[in-house]
């Protein structure tokens, strides 16, 4: 274990212990149907939550994602209501318009070098009000092949089903694990969090990597945008407001540096149950306001910031500082 | 001897608005050959070596890597064509781990992905030719600077191959590291590589380097064969002063100088400055002279509480005195005139008056702000006393010109009435005329008893105000001139390590 795996094992052991605190208060918790419950009621923060993690880990912000998820939803029950085409087809519209969008922001960011917290809130106000120019009103889902996707589902030992969007979640947080840890351009997000400016004395193709995280980023918040209108059978424009910031902090409570360059797309995942587990608990307990979820997020992330900074300086301390020239 | 060359650069210019940094400068490198290139602070150096890294486009002259003509966009391009270059802060990325920093961009990929087993093996065999045997898959960050710097020479060499630029490599090094260096240095030349070392230390130029370079002031001063140039003589080339030019005007103010007002004992930081003593008297004029590097500053920023001590005392006549911080060293009468005026002394947008109120204020403390009136008064008497030329005291000081903005620093910190006032390169960047009035606001602060440590690299200049003049030379005191002692050549003498005349 060292300064870079810390975080994560500090999240892991926390769900660990929550879980176990959980099921000895209400053993019921410990069964598979809850478990499936947890991963289908997060599955569209999780999945944005992956493309968030590659924007923090080189150094950056996406804002975007809630208004995106929300623009994705209106949009597929906008063209599913009004035209005939296939829902697969409108999800590929769909795809590539959130895509498309991401890349828009990359390319703002790179080439006239603006702070992507900006760029990306710009982007959060324009997704949002598209969302609104295409309907003001939510906007039922009623094509037989939603229903159809919905029926699907594995049925786990116990009887806990794996839904569709519980399995994307994981098959996307597999992939982005691959794409992390196991491709140039994970490195390369990984190098923008050290320095950009190193970065690119390096070698690195800052500008396509750039585009590429956003690009990455929209076309997950795309796929969140599916997950959330299989999940609801709606669209709306006004749903998932501050979705962006669950995913910040669940990028955050895995462990992953918020100044970037450091942390796994994996502990991302843990964050994200960490959240479904406290919202699960108060669920089961019936009596706490679904307030305290929030609460309890603010001190976890509170106490991660801490342990980061901790980390950080501890790091730090053991290299020499740069001697200034007389 | 041309055959040999794998580098050589004729007649480079660069021109800055407003500056011309290099003016036809001459350089060859040799293959199998360390090459020091020497210089004071805006000499040339950096940008000498950033026109043939490609990081600046040079605007006039020619640049030939083993005989063809070359003119790298950025240092990628001269990287690919064999030019690489280390800096004193390592280009590396401290989160990835070392084999990434090795590889970053040419990782060893296996149906597409990037295989880490093989890229580690790789990295491992690679540092090997090093006598390294570290965790390759390690953070970077989790090694000393001089493992990094290692790396960053492995990286460098696997990359380009022919030319390897070392900026600076050995600052932040200790003794036993910067061996550590030298033999992989020594290793890459017998292996034929042509290499620029660029340092402040004399004894790592004598000890490492074939030749030497020396520039002033963006032109060339000439190329000599290491062994054949007396260090007094390299000074001399440096600082461009012609020896036996100037002898001590008049000694006339030694006797003068009033009882030790303050007495620093053993002070001292790892790694900044060796533990030094130094007495300052009353109406005394102390110059310090030394090389880019020999520690000057840093004994300016321990005495004035800008780094910490790790050792040593204070006294201020017998008593005393503790000096944390900035704040504790001001309000104990201390001033500081940093070296970069434009960085660490001026605030630009910020009008005269408010730059010369600056100190006062701060001193006062923010719960007793200085009137609108009083700062207008203050204002108005130092831009009459020391003649700043501005059309008015709101001007935004950045609009003044560098001689004027150094009178106003110097008005900010005469504004607190100080008994000791450290003055960093005061002269520096400022033209002819104004470098004689500041010289005379010296003269006349001595002689209404201010103490004053003036740092300077002009040997004329301090010839002529100071009482005595302390030399440095790699990051220790080394020697004291006093009185009549005190000429540009016992200043060279010293600087250069030579006949080591110590008065006391």
């Amino acid at each position: 274990m060292n300064a870079k795996t810390l975080p994560l094992y500090a999240t892991l052991v926390i769900f660990v212990v929550a879980f176990a605190l959980c099921a000895f208060q209400y053993p019921s918790m410990l069964s598979t149907r809850v478990i499936g419950n947890l991963l289908t009621d997060n599955a569209f923060l999780g999945i944005a939550a992956v493309g968030m993690t590659f924007v923090i880990l080189s150094g950056g912000i996406d804002l975007s994602i809630g208004s995106v998820i929300a623009f994705t939803g209106v949009f597929l029950a906008v063209v599913l209501e009004r035209t005939s085409i296939h829902p697969l087809f409108a999800f590929v519209l769909a795809l590539a318009i959130a895509t498309a969008f991401g890349a828009v922001m990359g390319a703002i960011i790179h080439f006239l070098e603006m702070p992507p917290f900006i760029v990306t809130l710009a982007g959060m106000f324009l997704a949002r009000g598209m969302a609104f120019v295409l309907s003001i009103d939510s906007i039922p889902i009623r094509h037989p092949f939603y229903a159809t996707l919905k029926s699907l589902y594995w049925v786990m030992p116990g009887g806990g089903r794996l839904t569709l969007i519980g399995g994307a979640m994981l098959v996307v947080f597999a992939l982005g694990i691959l794409i992390a840890q196991r491709t140039r351009f994970g490195t390369n997000v990984y190098a923008l969090g050290g320095g950009a400016h190193t970065a690119a004395l390096m070698g690195v193709p800052v500008g396509r990597t750039t585009i590429g995280i956003y690009a990455l980023s929209g076309f997950v918040a795309g796929l969140s945008g599916i997950a959330y209108s299989l999940y609801t059978s709606a669209g709306y424009s006004l749903a998932t407001v501050g979705v962006e910031l669950d995913a910040i902090a669940a990028v955050v409570i895995g462990g992953t540096l918020l100044t970037g360059g450091a942390g796994f797309v994996g502990g991302t995942l843990i964050g994200v149950l960490i959240q479904g587990l406290i919202q699960t608990y108060i669920t089961f307990d019936g009596t706490l306001s679904s307030w305290w979820t929030k609460i309890l997020i603010g001190g976890l992330l509170f106490a991660f910031i801490l342990l980061q900074k901790g980390i950080l300086s501890l790091s730090r301390g053991g290299r020499a500082l740069s001697v200034k020239g007389a | 001897m041309a055959s040999s060359a794998v580098l050589t650069a004729t007649g480079i210019v660069k021109t800055f608005p407003g500056a011309r940094a290099l003016d036809g400068v001459d350089f060859e490198l040799r293959r199998g050959e360390v090459h020091a290139l020497l210089g004071e602070n805006g000499a040339g150096k950096s940008t000498l070596i950033k026109c043939l890294t490609g990081a600046y486009r040079r605007d006039g002259g020619r640049v030939e890597l083993d005989g063809v003509p070359i003119d790298p966009r950025d240092p990628l391009d001269a990287q690919k064509l064999g030019i690489g270059t280390v800096y004193q802060e390592v280009n590396l990325l401290p989160n990835l781990s070392v084999a990434e920093n090795l590889f970053l961009g040419r990782q060893p990929r296996r149906f597409g992905l990037v295989a880490p087993g093989e890229m580690n093996r790789r990295a491992r065999a690679l540092l090997a030719g090093y006598d390294m045997d570290i965790d390759v898959s390690a953070p970077l960050a989790s090694y000393s600077v001089a493992v990094q710097q290692v790396i960053a020479i492995a990286r460098a060499v696997d990359l380009s191959g022919k030319v390897l630029i070392l900026d600076e490599p050995t600052a932040s090094l200790d003794a036993q590291e910067v061996r550590m260096l030298f033999r992989i240095v020594r290793d890459l030349q017998a292996k034929g590589l042509g290499i620029v070392f660029i340092t402040h230390f004399f004894e790592q130029v004598y000890a490492i380097s074939d030749r030497i370079t020396v520039l002033r002031n963006g032109r060339l001063v000439g190329t000599r064969e290491t062994a054949q140039l007396p260090r007094k003589d390299l000074v001399t080339m440096m600082l461009g002063h012609e020896l036996h030019a100037t002898e001590k005007a008049a000694d006339t103010h030694v006797e003068n100088a009033g009882p030790v007002r303050y007495a620093f004992h053993g002070l001292g930081k790892t790694g900044k400055i060796k533990p030094f003593d130094l007495e300052i008297r009353q109406g005394e004029v102390v110059g310090m002279a030394g090389l880019l590097g020999s520690g000057r500053t840093e004994t300016a920023e321990l005495l004035f509480g800008v780094e910490t001590a790790d050792s040593g005392t204070c006294e201020r006549e017998g008593e005393r005195l503790s000096l944390a911080s900035p704040r504790a060293a001001i309000a104990r009468g201390f001033g500081f005139c940093p070296e970069d005026r434009k960085v660490d002394g001026i605030i630009g947008d910020l009008s005269v008056r408010e730059n010369i109120a600056l100190a006062l204020q701060a001193r006062r403390g923010w719960m007793r702000p200085l009137s609108r009136k009083e700062q207008d008064a203050l204002a108005d008497r130092y831009i009459k006393a020391l003649d700043i030329r501005t059309t008015d005291r709101e001007k935004p000081i950045r609009l003044l010109s560098g001689g004027n903005q150094q009178k106003a620093i110097l008005a900010r910190w005469l504004a607190t009435n100080p008994e000791f006032l450290i003055l960093d390169e005061p002269t520096r960047g400022i033209d002819v005329g104004a470098h004689a009035e500041i010289i005379r606001l010296i003269e006349s602060l001595c002689a209404q008893g201010m103490s004053l440590l003036v740092i300077s690299s002009e040997l004329d200049e301090l010839v002529a105000y100071s009482h005595r003049v302390i030399v440095l030379r790699d990051r220790e005191h080394v020697a004291e001139l006093v009185g009549g002692d005190v000429t540009t050549e016992n200043i060279v003498e010293a600087i250069a390590g030579q006949d080591r005349r110590r008065a006391s």
